[in-house]
């Protein structure tokens, strides 16, 4: 018996536990593509298929995962005026990384996933792949010091209120990641805004205040390292240095505009992304590195993406020419070296359920989302990034642009009639 | 002198804008921003001195007295319309030149071979159900054990009883199937050795009226070969079309090539193209072949009355209803009609010989098929005499993989059908088939590295995945070389919104039009059979 025969012969009733099947479902095809054949339509079908489209994005953001993964080490360890190369104390910086990324992740997929299979069982459709994707974008866009629970509440609100109360994958209005994020967002303000919370490990950046290391750290990678022959281990008397400051670049450019910014951080730190912020949305580089994968299979949309590039560069030009405040007048170009910009664009921005659907309409809607976003990042104090709420904001309106796309449409054929009669 | 222009302003630009930034730069020191910007710097430098030589290079030809075209031979610098706009071949000399950049090909293997192979079909039958907006049970007016000769009537629809349908062979009629709710399914005809033709009255063209040539067709059933956009049916008699588009060339995949199709036809081609010349109050309408390295033949590109119009592209640039939305879009209440190369042929061969020669020179292929290679035979020829012993789990398809209809070896060819295709079935489970598939498959999206290479599939009726909600935006206009978009007009039919659907252009497609769109599907949709739903709505309003 092979081991296709022993998975068949497990299957469990649909009828009797529906749950149950519906899990099993849910395996088996991520297992086996099915032995469907086409009926009725077209007797060959395309390769692809939605499960491989969505994996494709997430590919696209392992590198971002990576080093989101250190750099919540560097970071902490920046605070403590310890190993101040990036690769220094490479291996406490992925552990003290995975052990901050990995329950962030697990929460984000048994809570999500969860609610997807127990809703396809309910409605008694095959899983969907949606979530593999908002899944995977949801601990990227979040604090490392995330509390677990606010976590899985926002999680489950965007699930259950984002989309599967529209119909499931691919009937959702918002973008279902940053619904997520939006939630946390509004419910808990002080855990995503402000100077503090974007550095792990710390109460207070404060010079001086202490550390605390659970017993992950010192019960179990200290010895572990210890046996590898490491000499560098976690330290818990190590206090944060004197002059640290926590604060992102926005709120840096926000105080005293872009001389302000680099008296802390420099361009290539910036653009590199060994800088405080949100776990995956720092390294600009390894994004766009993302953006060139989904572009190269054609998966996210290039003219959503250049168009919130040019929106964004054309709105930082005219503050530029405006030129009221310290922020007004940071040059139009180092706006892109702040702030999650690129992120936005090539992930969020790009969702094809949520984003506009004609060709000319993602013209006009990543326009905008790249136009209001640098608005809001720039003349509104209260929030220190405008990318979530532009792209929210633009997803309520997508519709619009499609219908004024698709009238244009109309009008151009009920003319060709008139021209006729 | 334009380019010198542009790379001036190019130059300025970049002094312009790098100003600010080297200011800033000197304080911070170097950065990315700085050397991105010196790496373009010296990239538009190296490029000036390129095209300062290139110019040089121009001067020195024109001094030598070389034409405008070698001159650019000589250049190093391709130009933008050499880069991105393919050339109008030179074939090209009179008629209108679409060129389509929407659309895909599907290589497949088994293409077939051109030559005509000697295959022995015993039985051929008319099929109702090929007319789209028959009734289920149309009058059969003849029974089994009957005789009947080529051209002989042998069935009409009660609610359209002017309409005649007539045998494609002379022969004795064997059967007449039932399918479902007792709908008359086929009326089979066990050929003659030698095919017997009922002989006609030859009409003169020069001096019959339109009434006397419609009724003719009609009453020899050829009108029956003629179908009536919007709604692909078989037009009413009073209708009188806008044009009559003919699409000489066929860009399905393994498709027929109509060039060697209409061979040694020349004659009954022209004549047919008379005919239809006489029935519309516009203009027939040829749609060309600008694809090949040569030109199509003669005999199409030779036709005299006719209105030619080029198309370059992929599929589905040689569908009929692709071109015509290039050239004159169905629009208000217009109708157009289209008809097939081989019809034609069957009109012309009824007004020149009085009989109806029903014909076909169909395109055996599929990469099951040991020697794909053309037959010569009827309309409605047994597909398992076409395809002879095939041994496997396989797929036999009258017409192309995309819009063609499933068929067992009992059954016939579809009334359109000049070709039969023959693939694999893929009833298979393939582990991590989504991730990383073990055969190479075709695909319209470029998430397969076999994409990069030009391959020809052997391709398999699996789905490759389950039926989704439509998630992916903007994958059916690239297929679709049309002003239409697709996925909001399929929603609009599933949501039976009458005006959007019209609005958004249901009267310019049918099925085969958005049968790559629904090949290209990530989530699988069914299309084509979306779009007829659709389509039956609007007749049911018209």
């Amino acid at each position: 018996m092979n081991l296709l025969d022993t998975l068949k012969s497990i299957e469990p009733d649909k009828k009797k536990s529906p749950f149950l099947h519906t899990l099993y479902d849910g395996f088996f095809t991520f297992a086996y593509a099915p032995n469907s054949v086409a009926k009725g339509g077209t007797h060959i079908k395309d390769g692809i298929d939605l499960k491989r489209t969505m994996v494709l994005v997430v590919l696209a953001m392992q590198l971002c995962y990576l080093f989101g993964t250190i750099n919540i080490g560097h970071q902490h360890f920046a605070a403590l005026g310890l190993y101040p190369g990036f690769v220094q104390g490479l291996h406490l910086k992925l552990a003290y990384g995975l052990v901050k990324i990995i329950p962030i992740f697990v929460v984000t997929h048994v809570v999500g996933l969860g609610i997807e299979f127990w809703y396809a069982a309910k409605k008694g459709h095959a899983i969907e792949e949606g979530f593999l994707v908002s899944g995977a974008l949801i601990p990227l866009i979040m604090p490392p010091d995330i509390p677990l629970l606010w976590l899985a509440l926002a999680v489950a609100f965007a699930v259950i209120i984002g989309k599967e109360a529209f119909g499931g994958t691919g009937m959702n209005i918002l973008n279902i990641a940053l619904l997520a994020r939006v939630f946390i967002f509004f419910a808990y303000p002080t855990t995503i805004s402000g100077d503090e919370v974007w550095v792990a490990g710390l109460s207070t950046p404060a010079a001086g205040a202490a550390v605390e290391y659970g017993a992950i750290f010192t019960g179990f990678f200290n010895p572990l390292f210890e046996t590898l022959g490491f000499t560098s281990l976690f330290n818990p008397s190590a206090t944060v240095v004197d002059g640290y400051t926590a604060a992102t670049p926005l709120s840096l450019a926000y105080q005293g505009g872009w001389e302000n910014v680099t008296r802390v951080y420099s361009e290539s730190q910036m653009w590199w992304g060994a800088i405080p912020g949100s776990i995956g949305e720092s390294c600009k580089p390894l994004i766009l590195a993302g953006a060139a994968i989904l572009i190269a299979t054609g998966i996210g949309s290039w003219r959503i993406m250049l168009s919130c590039f040019v929106g964004a560069a054309v709105m930082a030009m005219l503050l530029n020419v405006w030129d009221a405040t310290p922020f007004m007048s940071v040059p139009w170009y180092y706006q892109f070296w702040m702030g999650s910009f690129f992120f936005a664009m090539a992930f969020m921005a790009t969702d094809p359920v949520t984003a506009a659907s004609t060709n000319r309409g993602k013209i006009i809607y990543g326009f905008l989302i790249g136009f209001v976003g640098m608005i809001i990042r720039v003349l509104n104090p209260a929030y220190p990034e405008g990318w979530m709420l532009a792209i929210l904001f633009m997803n309520v309106f997508a519709p619009l642009i499609d219908h004024y796309v698709l009238e244009a449409n109309i009008n151009r054929r009920m003319k060709r009639a008139k021209v006729v009669a | 002198m334009k380019n010198s222009f542009l790379y001036t302003f190019l130059v300025a630009l970049f002094l312009l804008t790098s100003n600010d930034a080297f200011a800033a730069d000197s304080a911070s020191g170097s950065s990315i921003l700085n050397l991105a910007l010196w790496g373009t710097a010296i990239l538009i430098i190296f490029f000036l001195i390129i095209q300062v030589s290139d110019n040089l290079i121009r001067i020195e030809a024109k001094e030598s007295g070389l034409d405008a075209e070698q001159q650019q031979q000589l250049s190093v610098v391709p130009t933008g319309g050499g880069l991105f706009r393919k050339k109008v071949p030179e074939y090209v000399k009179s008629g209108s030149f679409h060129s389509l950049k929407a659309g895909h090909n599907i290589k497949l293997e088994g293409k077939a071979e051109e030559t005509l192979k000697a295959v022995n079909v015993t039985t051929f039958a008319l099929q109702p159900q090929n007319f789209v907006g028959i009734s289920p049970i149309p009058k059969v007016t003849v029974a089994v054990g009957d005789e009947v000769q080529a051209g002989d009537i042998i069935c009409f629809d009660k609610k359209r009883p002017d309409i005649k349908y007539v045998a494609p062979v002379s022969g004795e009629i064997v059967a007449v199937n039932r399918g479902a709710k007792r709908s008359i399914k086929e009326i089979v005809i066990l050929a003659d050795k030698e095919i017997k033709y009922k002989s006609f009255t030859l009409v003169d063209l020069a001096t019959a009226s339109r009434e006397d040539l419609v009724s003719f067709l009609m009453e020899s059933g050829a009108w029956t070969l003629i179908r009536q956009r919007p709604f692909h049916i078989v037009p009413d008699a009073a209708d009188v079309p806008k044009g009559i588009f003919i699409s000489t060339f066929d860009t399905a995949p393994l498709a027929p090539n109509l060039d060697f199709v209409v061979k040694g036809k020349g004659i009954a081609f022209q004549k047919g193209l008379d005919v239809l010349a006489k029935l519309t109050s516009g203009a027939v309408h040829l749609g060309l072949n600008a694809n090949g390295d040569a030109a199509p033949s003669a005999i199409f590109t030779g036709a005299t009355g006719v209105h030619k119009h080029w198309f370059q592209g992929k599929h589905p640039a040689g569908n009929v209803g692709i071109q015509i939305h290039h050239v004159s879009p169905i629009a208000g209440n217009d109708k157009v009609w289209t008809l097939g190369v081989q019809e034609v042929i069957t009109i012309g061969t009824l007004f020149l010989e009085g009989k109806y020669d029903a014909s076909r020179v169909v395109a055996i292929t599929g990469a099951e098929m040991n020697d794909p290679a053309y037959v010569s035979t009827h309309l409605g020829a047994n597909v398992g005499d076409l395809v002879g012993a095939l041994e496997g789990n396989v797929r036999l398809i009258s017409g192309d993989v995309l819009s063609g209809k499933e068929k067992s070896k009992e059954e016939f060819l579809d009334f359109e059908a000049d070709q039969v295709t023959t693939i694999k079935e893929g009833d298979d489970y393939e582990m991590f088939g989504w991730l990383a598939p073990t055969a190479a498959r075709p695909s319209v999206s470029q998430t397969f590295l076999s994409g990069l290479m030009d391959i020809t599939y052997e391709a398999n009726t699996n789905t490759h995945g389950e039926k989704r909600a439509f998630v992916v935006t903007g994958q059916y206009e690239k297929v679709l070389p049309m002003d239409i978009y697709p996925q909001h007009l399929m929603k609009a039919i599933l949501v039976n919104d009458f005006e959007k659907m019209e609005g958004l252009g249901i009267n310019e497609l049918i099925e085969e039009d958005v049968a790559l769109c629904e090949f290209a599907c990530t989530s699988k949709q069914p299309l084509q059979q979306i779009l007829r739903t659709g389509l039956e709505v609007m007749r049911e309003q018209a």
